[in-house]
């Protein structure tokens, strides 16, 4: 049973869209942000490395794996919030490349107080590795995850769509992504729709943690860093401006990534992020705008 | 008194680099490794100036072309009979020659430039997040091929038996170098045209400026000054992939950014005063003896410290130590508008 292009099976095609799957959930999360803030935060990366150094916490004392899941979200929260209050807030009107090189400096800050304090080896965060076994469907064998982060991330998009589509709090911040200064003069009020965009933010970056603990389980300093760096020219390729196209390019990344990562052999499978990259820059060459916004829809600088 | 400014603008800057290296001869040999190191860093945060600074674009990308340029400068002046050691899969023509010192950095400075060029071309043509993501591209592109492609170079292997040539006096002139032709550079029609792209761009355009061209000529250069201090990085300590990457990307993206990022004073300070930090939090981390006290930090403290460093200069003064000005003798200036990149 092989598709038979490229000899991709299955399991690598079932593994590339849970991947997708997951990078698109980090895309939402980067994307609601710069949405509200015009911000792109580099450090969502070291926020999903503080959530599974928490799950590591905790499967290493044998906690059970619902309480290391509830300490998970409550660590990463605390830090998306904390990021806002210390770092983003400080930032609003800064042009984008302050902003850019801030969070740039704040993932490498993360990341070192993370060595400082766990060291470089790693800890082993193994509470859901049973969700690694395959399981068969009609003689194909495919990894629990993969279903799981596949059906995991098809739900919190749909729940996402039905907050931003159906709920009060969604509409001002759909509204504040397209022109933040009109909402505010139409009675949106800033701050409670950025702390909401940051709290959904760092909600998805801890299903994001819990997701790429089963698949790698050990956590070192610099868990989630490259994942971060592909779901960043994801966003940028998709096209930044819109929540949906953003979700597409981050999947697309993840999809492409797993695809190739299953498929090419080991002495080329080396060279992977370069033909992801080269891919990403040839996109961004041809459609600076991104590959999912419409035409004429590219951002214009205006006078 | 204009003529003054302009030529201070010139010498300060070249007097903390002659300060840095006075103060190199004076100390003990392994504190005069550190200097050497802040002066070889000035040439890279010069070279970032030359393109992040007076275009207001952010580059994740210019340690690629420190590392063409270490790669170029190291491969080819490491003595032939050493090679087969190191690099065992070297193309003929890399293997069987080998050029003096002098030559190799001219080398590593055009190979910058080259690579600069090849990858300016379609780029420049992106501008805000879009390059940002773009550059940090090239750099994750370059490291992967000089990580596994062998023939060009060793691979996992680091650059041990490089001539090491880079003393403090030859750093010295390396930084001084790079302080003259980014303050040229400034001071051309070139690099000002791409200044009032960077403050007004649909201004800049409207008078007929191409916003492309002139980011390409400040790309270039720059990528032949990052080339030619990874040619003195290569020939001052073993360099492999994983020194010139991610870790020096941001250190130098911070030492920029602390100084000033639109002046050469800001960078060249920027520079010196990371550099000193670093050093000193590097001695700290192996135990040092500090007023009476002995002082032991663990291991990582340093780059905890220059990123706390960096974040709090970006939140509180976008601007930089020296406000992004150049060095000025007049206390009281008036003010001038904030530039675009911090405002």
């Amino acid at each position: 049973m092989t598709v038979a292009l490229l000899n991709i099976d299955w399991q690598t095609l079932a593994d590339a869209t849970g991947l997708g799957g997951i990078y698109a959930l980090m895309a939402v999360g980067i994307g609601l942000v710069f949405g509200v803030l015009r911000l792109v935060n580099f450090a969502y990366g070291q926020l999903i490395m503080a959530g599974a150094y928490a799950l590591a916490f905790a499967s290493e004392r044998g906690w059970p794996v619902s309480i290391g899941i509830v300490l998970c979200f409550a660590v990463v929260l605390t830090l998306s919030l904390l990021m806002d209050r210390l770092v983003f807030r400080p930032l609003r009107g800064q042009t984008p490349a302050v902003m850019l090189v801030t969070t740039f400096a704040v993932a490498f800050l993360l990341q070192s107080i993370a060595l400082l304090w766990f060291g470089p080896l790693g800890k082993i965060a193994s509470s859901l590795a049973t969700l690694n076994q395959p399981v068969t469907i009609s003689g194909v064998d495919i990894r629990k995850i993969a279903i799981v982060a596949t059906a995991v991330a098809a739900f919190c998009l749909l729940v996402l769509v039905l907050l931003l589509e159906r709920t009060r709090v969604g509409l001002h911040m759909r509204a504040a992504a397209m022109d933040f200064s009109t909402a505010e003069l139409l009675g949106v009020r800033a701050g409670r729709v950025i702390s909401a965009a940051v709290l959904v933010s760092g909600v998805l970056a801890a299903i994001v943690a819990v997701m790429l603990t089963v698949q790698n389980p050990l956590v070192t300093p610099d868990f989630a860093l490259r994942d971060t760096i592909l779901v960043l020219a994801g966003v940028v390729l998709g096209g930044m401006n819109r929540l949906v196209s953003a979700t597409l390019g981050g999947f697309a990344i993840g999809f492409a990534s797993g695809l190739l990562g299953g498929a090419l052999p080991t002495n080329q499978s080396q060279y992977l992020p370069s033909f992801l990259f080269a891919a990403v820059i040839l996109v961004l060459l041809v459609r600076p705008g991104g590959l999912f916004t419409r035409e004429g829809q590219q951002a214009v600088e205006r006078v | 008194m204009r003529r003054l400014d302009a030529s201070l603008q010139l010498l300060a800057p070249l007097a903390l680099v002659a300060l840095a290296s006075l103060v190199g001869t004076l100390v003990s040999t392994s504190t005069e490794t550190y200097v050497i190191n802040a002066l070889v860093n000035v040439a890279i945060v010069v070279a970032l100036y030359v393109f992040i600074g007076n275009s207001g674009v952010v580059s994740f990308g210019h340690i690629s072309f420190v590392a063409v340029g270490a790669w170029a400068a190291g491969v080819l002046s490491m003595p032939v009979q050493e090679k087969p050691a190191i690099m065992p899969h070297l193309f003929g023509l890399l293997g069987d020659h080998t050029i003096g010192n002098v030559w190799s950095l001219a080398l590593a400075a055009a190979v910058g430039a080259a690579y600069a060029l090849v990858v300016g071309l379609p780029l420049m043509r992106l501008s805000g997040l879009a390059a940002g993501i773009a550059t940090f591209g090239v750099l994750e592109i370059t490291h992967n091929v000089l990580r596994y492609w062998e023939k060009i170079g060793p691979g996992l292997n680091t650059f041990s038996a490089v001539p090491e040539t880079t003393g403090l006096r030859e750093a010295a002139l390396g930084a001084g170098l790079a302080v003259v032709v980014a303050f040229a550079y400034r001071r051309l029609r070139f690099g000002r045209l791409l200044s009032a792209t960077r403050e007004d761009s649909a201004a800049a355009r409207a008078v007929g400026v191409s916003v492309y061209r002139q980011r390409l000529v400040a790309f270039v250069l720059s990528g032949a000054i990052a080339g030619f201090a990874g040619g003195l990085l290569v020939h001052m300590l073993p360099v492999n992939t994983e020194s010139v990457y991610l870790d020096l990307t941001f250190i130098t993206l911070a030492m920029l950014v602390i100084g000033g990022a639109t002046s050469l004073w800001g960078a060249v300070v920027g520079a010196l005063a990371v550099s000193g930090v670093d050093s000193f939090l590097a001695e700290a981390e192996n135990g040092i003896h500090l007023f009476g006290r002995s002082v032991d930090l663990p291991a990582g403290t340093r780059i905890v410290v220059v990123g706390a460093l960096m974040a709090l200069v970006l939140i509180l003064r976008p601007t930089g130590l020296t406000g992004g000005r150049e060095f000025s003798v007049r206390l009281a200036r008036p003010r001038r508008l904030l530039t675009k990149f911090a405002r």
